[in-house]
């Protein structure tokens, strides 16, 4: 009988393996992906990197330039996840179980962040630079939707998980919609929301860069402008004052959320 | 009925002394350190909110104007899809390569990232070298994928093995993150009794450590499998990585084909949309299992 | 004596087949301190929720206080909540607020919108909140955050947002099925007192017997779905306890009046 559940274990352990094995080597072939290549490209990058890839003395005097993009794309980032943060608690309002109104707006809501969130920021800012050119609205609009919906996500999951029980005491007290959502919703869940505006701040200055390379703006396109014109000391500036501010932003989040939660 | 109980009865008449009392005391609110970092935090992301708008680059453009035709070309592009430039079943099988990058590099990553994950896993590793690759996964994590791409391809030249090389790069420090999280959420105990037994450390991770975290580890892998998926959209579109994203690319840069972004847009959002109801039902099965 | 609650033919169905509860009768008098005790499952809870419409019955009549219950709109419906108190078996408080934001949340039900919705309360009902807690025994824990507290505190912050309704009628579901016997007797003690010296009627649900009979005057047996008993506390013998728990005799632990029934 034992004997019988882990043989079938082992079988099923197997097949799994097998699947993924097959699902890899169909992968390799059909994106045409060269195992070698794969291989000796990495210590091929790492001494380029090491010859290539570093800021020189010349280059510093183009980083009051880098820097100025660099804030540009910092503040883009912010402004886009904090005025969809408010737009998301007011869909998640909608769109959770605990306090929608009716169905059919719970639905509604949960159907456009789902479509909100499953197309691509780099697929948004192909399409509002047609009708924003390249402005600092076509970023802006790019992360705002992205974020809008993965938000409205983090939000429900948030309300649904945290302020049940409460939201059901303060109704009982005889309290109306916008007073419960006020009273008991908002405070017990403004730690966790915190924490995901923070993240999300994070992932929108790394999607900026992405955004920027698309668009042509931001910092994404100075480092665009720089590689392309084989500027690589340059380009690796870019890139540290790009890891310093995430790292900064991660080390001022890490604290908040010690702090709040 | 109305007698009155031995322990003290609930009169709420006033009594002035006692009222005092009670006033001097609410007098006393404490400051709570977690109340004002939230409202600290609203504010600054308020006023970087507003300053932001006020620095905006908007190049003379007409934000009115500038609403509404990207509402007319959302319309055009989601109600009258077609395929001029590429035919459906190019299209079709462009998804899959992109599927096949994201497949790749969650593979990759999740290979390289089990072995870091142990060791960066305080209980089953040590402490300095647990430091130091989570050191270095968050210097990694910091850079965002599409320059480690870019990176890889001045190497390797732009294309497939690029883009698998720079995205798993990100996959690994995300995975090794989640890994060793999950890994050090073991109880010590339970490691403890197979030290005791005469174990050794691959014994132990393989006996302990692995089955017990198993199930975390399925859940996050398959959450940067979705991930992964919208990633290899975008370097297809910004690096040259080949699939979907280089058509949706081809036709918004080369092309201006609106009705044909709309096409590749349902392309893709079925398959996101396929990915995520997958990754809720996973997710939801473990919850029960574990 | 008024009678201030009655409940009339109210069923509830849940989906297609469960049946909640079915044609469930019964009047509550004006102080009554009334305790419904049944297996779990039974339909206790549902119940108490029909009352207060946190719940709506399938059919059936519920008259509050002369008020038409079911029939009520949201607005009239409101203004019924704010005289009937609810306490949870799991406390329902706001963990990350204070004892005294949790207890003048019972404040809200008579706020207009904007004055709810910024939580504004008068220095008369903080002074309330303040007393009421003292008789509590929670002075010392006014601007403590709720989390802190253990459970026999946390039920009592509960039933001070009850009071500060200033209620007819606490409904309880379940309050010390959470609790240790020590907090647990701490907690029907004040309820008890409530009834007594401030006439206020306590319906609570309860799943342990002795506790119910006890403290309670009349004692309401659930059994799926249907009362199976209705009468006092003294009045009820054992045969009735083994019919509402629809067990085989001699298979149920309970204290009957100071001796052991077995």
């Amino acid at each position: 009988m034992s004997a019988d559940v882990f043989a079938k274990k082992r079988r099923n352990s197997l097949l799994l393996l097998l699947i993924v094995g097959v699902a890899t080597i169909v992968s390799i072939i059909i994106t045409e992906y060269n195992m070698a290549k794969g291989f000796t490209s990495v210590p091929k990058a790492v001494q380029w990197a090491l010859s290539n890839f570093y800021p020189t003395k010349d280059s510093l005097a183009k980083l009051p330039d880098i820097l100025v993009k660099l804030k540009e794309t910092l503040l883009i980032s912010i402004a886009a996840t904090t005025v969809a943060a408010v737009l998301a608690f007011i869909f998640a309002v909608l769109g959770s179980n605990t306090t929608k109104v009716n169905r059919f707006f719970g639905s509604i809501s949960r159907g456009i962040a789902i479509i909100f969130r499953n197309i691509d920021v780099s697929v948004w800012s192909m399409v509002l630079l047609f009708s924003f050119g390249q402005s600092s609205f076509t970023g802006y609009f790019a992360l705002f939707f992205g974020s809008f919906g993965f938000l409205t996500r983090a939000f429900i999951e948030t309300i649904d998980e945290v302020s049940g029980s409460s939201v059901e005491a303060l109704q009982a007290t005889g309290a109306n919609y916008l007073t419960v959502i006020s009273q008991s919703v908002i405070p017990s869940t403004i730690p966790q929301m915190i924490s995901w505006v923070l993240f999300m701040i994070e992932t929108n200055i790394r999607n900026a860069t992405l955004v920027g390379l698309l668009t042509g703006s931001g910092i994404g396109f100075t480092f665009n402008l720089y590689y392309k014109s084989l500027n690589y000391d340059i380009a690796s500036l870019v890139v540290i004052t790009i890891i310093i501010s995430i790292l900064c932003i991660e080390f001022i989040s890490n604290y908040v959320r010690r702090v709040i939660l | 009925m109305q007698a009155e109980g031995p322990i003290k009865t609930f009169s709420l008449q006033t009594d002035k002394f006692l009222d005092n009392q009670l006033r001097e005391r609410l007098s006393k609110k404490p400051f709570s350190k977690s109340s004002i970092a939230i409202r600290t935090c609203g504010l600054l992301l308020i006023f970087l909110t507003i300053y932001a708008f006020i620095s905006f680059d908007y190049k003379d453009v007409n934000f009115i104007d500038a609403l509404l035709l990207t509402l007319d070309n959302l319309g055009k592009m989601f109600f009258e899809p077609h395929l001029k430039h590429f035919s459906f079943s190019h299209a079709l099988f462009q998804v899959l390569v992109t599927l096949g990058l994201a497949f790749l590099t969650t593979i990759f990553g999740a290979i390289i990232a089990l072995l870091l994950g142990l060791l960066a896993a305080e209980n089953i590793s040590s402490k300095p070298l647990s430091v130091v690759i989570k050191g270095t996964v968050a210097l990694i994590r910091a850079v965002p994928t599409v320059l480690w791409v870019l990176i890889f391809a001045v190497a390797a030249g732009l294309g497939s093995v690029a883009a698998v090389i720079g995205m798993t790069f990100h996959s690994i420090s995300y995975l090794v993150k989640a890994y060793s999280e999950s890994f050090e959420e073991l109880d010590k105990g339970a490691i403890e009794a197979l030290q005791a037994s005469g174990a050794n450390w691959w014994q132990i991770v393989f006996q302990a450590v692995i089955p017990s975290s198993i199930t975390y580890m399925v859940s996050w892998t398959f959450l940067r499998f979705e991930i992964n998926f919208a990633v290899a959209v975008a370097m297809g579109a910004a690096a040259g990585a080949g699939g979907i994203g280089f058509d949706m690319f081809m036709a918004s840069g080369f092309y201006f084909d609106l009705r044909e972004i709309g096409a590749i847009t349902y392309f893709i959002l079925i398959v996101a949309i396929c990915l995520e109801i997958f990754a809720t039902r996973i997710k939801k099965k473990l919850k029960v299992l574990s | 004596m008024t009678t201030l609650l009655e409940v009339k033919n109210v069923s509830k169905q849940f989906g297609k087949d469960t049946k909640a509860l079915s044609n469930v009768t019964f009047s509550v008098k004006e102080g009554e301190f009334v305790s419904v005790i049944g297996p779990s499952g039974a339909g206790k809870s549902t119940l108490l929720r029909c009352i207060n419409r946190m719940v709506d019955a399938s059919s059936g009549e519920i008259i509050f206080d002369d008020a038409y219950v079911h029939q009520l709109n949201k607005k009239e419906l409101k203004k019924v909540r704010t005289k009937i108190g609810m306490i949870f078996q799991h406390y329902n408080l706001v963990n990350r607020l204070s004892v005294i934001e949790n207890t003048l949340h019972g404040r809200l039900g008579y706020k207009s919108t904007l004055a709810g919705a910024l939580g504004l309360y008068s220095e008369d009902e903080k002074l309330q909140a303040a007393r009421i807690l003292q008789i509590l025994g929670l002075e010392e824990q006014i601007y403590k955050r709720s989390d802190q507290l253990s459970g026999g505190q946390k039920q009592r912050v509960g039933i001070a947002r009850a009071l500060i309704q200033d209620p007819k009628l606490l409904l309880c579901d379940e309050p010390i099925a959470s609790l240790d016997p020590n907090s647990s007797k701490i907690i029907m003690d004040h309820l008890r007192n409530i009834c007594t010296s401030m006439g206020i009627t306590v319906v609570v649900n309860l799943h342990q017997v002795d506790v119910a009979l006890k403290y309670s005057d009349r004692i309401i047996g659930v059994n799926s779905g249907k009362v199976v008993f209705d009468g006092t506390a003294k009045s009820i013998t054992s045969n009735d306890i083994h019919q509402i728990y629809g067990s085989d005799e001699g298979k149920l632990i309970f204290d009957l009046g100071g001796s052991h029934v077995s």
